[in-house]
């Protein structure tokens, strides 16, 4: 899988997101599951399927799927593979 | 907690805490990795924390002991006094929870230790920055147990009564001799005394206790 696909299958293991929903346009509090105790797991899921450690700014950041690519792109990660 | 490898950070002497660290490594046969970083600066405990997780991956066990102490009576306390005393021993403190808390998240397992102080719970004159910067931890350690103890993370904190330290041994005679009156049990707390604390409250003997503060000062009355 690519970088993005591997994004996509965190946001739906950390969400309970089932297979169909939109993912690419969601942001945080837009859906009754994607709360703050959703949110730490997401970031763990995140640093888990990367290999890296988010700084607090971006964990604060992380507000919606296209944030979450460009905070994977600066920490090196190829969004575009 | 034997065999476990350690992290140590400092921030004045960088040659002083590699050859601490060559020490443990030497003394104990583990791994001991020093972060030379001023832990007042959240930008710098990130890094701290992205270098343990790149070396070990996890994190079992936080002990936020930094910390100064300086007296000053009520309106003779100045501005950069009161910053300093928050950024040293409450501040690097929250950072450095926020940071450890979600490496443990990854094990749902993990223990933390503040050390706050006798001063902390009871107050003293002439010590009402240091005092509040104390008591802090507290409410920081009894907040933190309640929102982590669902990932099995556990938050405790030790107050230490007189210890003897250098910061001890700098009292005035009359003074020091003073506080050794205050202690039920006629003596000054040893180092390992609240380091014997902190190892049980870092380890599985005390698997079910969190959100506790305990004090570890011989009876000591203040």
């Amino acid at each position: 899988m690519n970088a993005k696909s591997n994004l996509r299958q965190s946001f739906a293991n950390a969400l309970n997101l089932r297979n169909g929903d939109e993912i690419e346009t969601l942001e945080y509090r837009g859906i009754p599951q994607w709360n703050s105790l959703a949110h730490m797991q997401l970031v763990q899921e995140i640093e888990t399927t990367f290999d890296v450690m988010l700084d607090t700014e971006d964990v604060i950041g992380l507000s919606s799927f296209q944030k979450a690519l460009g905070i994977l792109s600066k920490h090196g990660i190829d969004i575009t593979a | 907690m034997h065999g476990a490898n350690i992290v140590l950070n400092g921030c004045s002497d960088r040659g002083r805490l590699d050859q601490r660290a060559a020490e443990l490594r030497s003394a104990h046969g583990v791994e001991c990795l020093g972060l030379f970083a001023n832990l007042t600066e959240p930008g710098e405990v990130d890094e701290c924390y992205r270098q343990i997780f790149a070396r070990f991956k996890r994190l079992d066990v936080l002990v936020n002991n930094a910390g100064i102490l300086q007296d000053a009576l009520l309106g003779m306390i100045p501005t950069d006094m009161v910053d300093r005393t928050f950024r040293i021993n409450t501040f690097a403190a929250i950072y450095n929870l926020q940071q450890a808390s979600r490496l443990m998240t990854r094990n749902r397992s993990g223990a933390i230790v503040n050390i706050t102080s006798i001063i902390g719970t009871n107050g003293n004159q002439g010590q009402a920055v240091y005092a509040a910067s104390k008591a802090a931890l507290i409410g920081l350690t009894l907040s933190s147990a309640k929102e982590l103890a669902s990932r099995n993370i556990r938050v405790n904190a030790v107050a230490p009564g007189f210890i003897d330290t250098d910061m001890t041994r700098n009292l005035p005679e009359g003074k020091f001799q003073e506080r050794m009156n205050s202690i039920g049990m006629g003596r000054i707390g040893q180092p390992d005394d609240i380091a014997n604390a902190i190892l049980f409250l870092a380890s599985d003997l005390s698997a079910y206790i969190t959100g506790q503060v305990l004090g570890v000062d011989g009876g000591m009355l203040i």
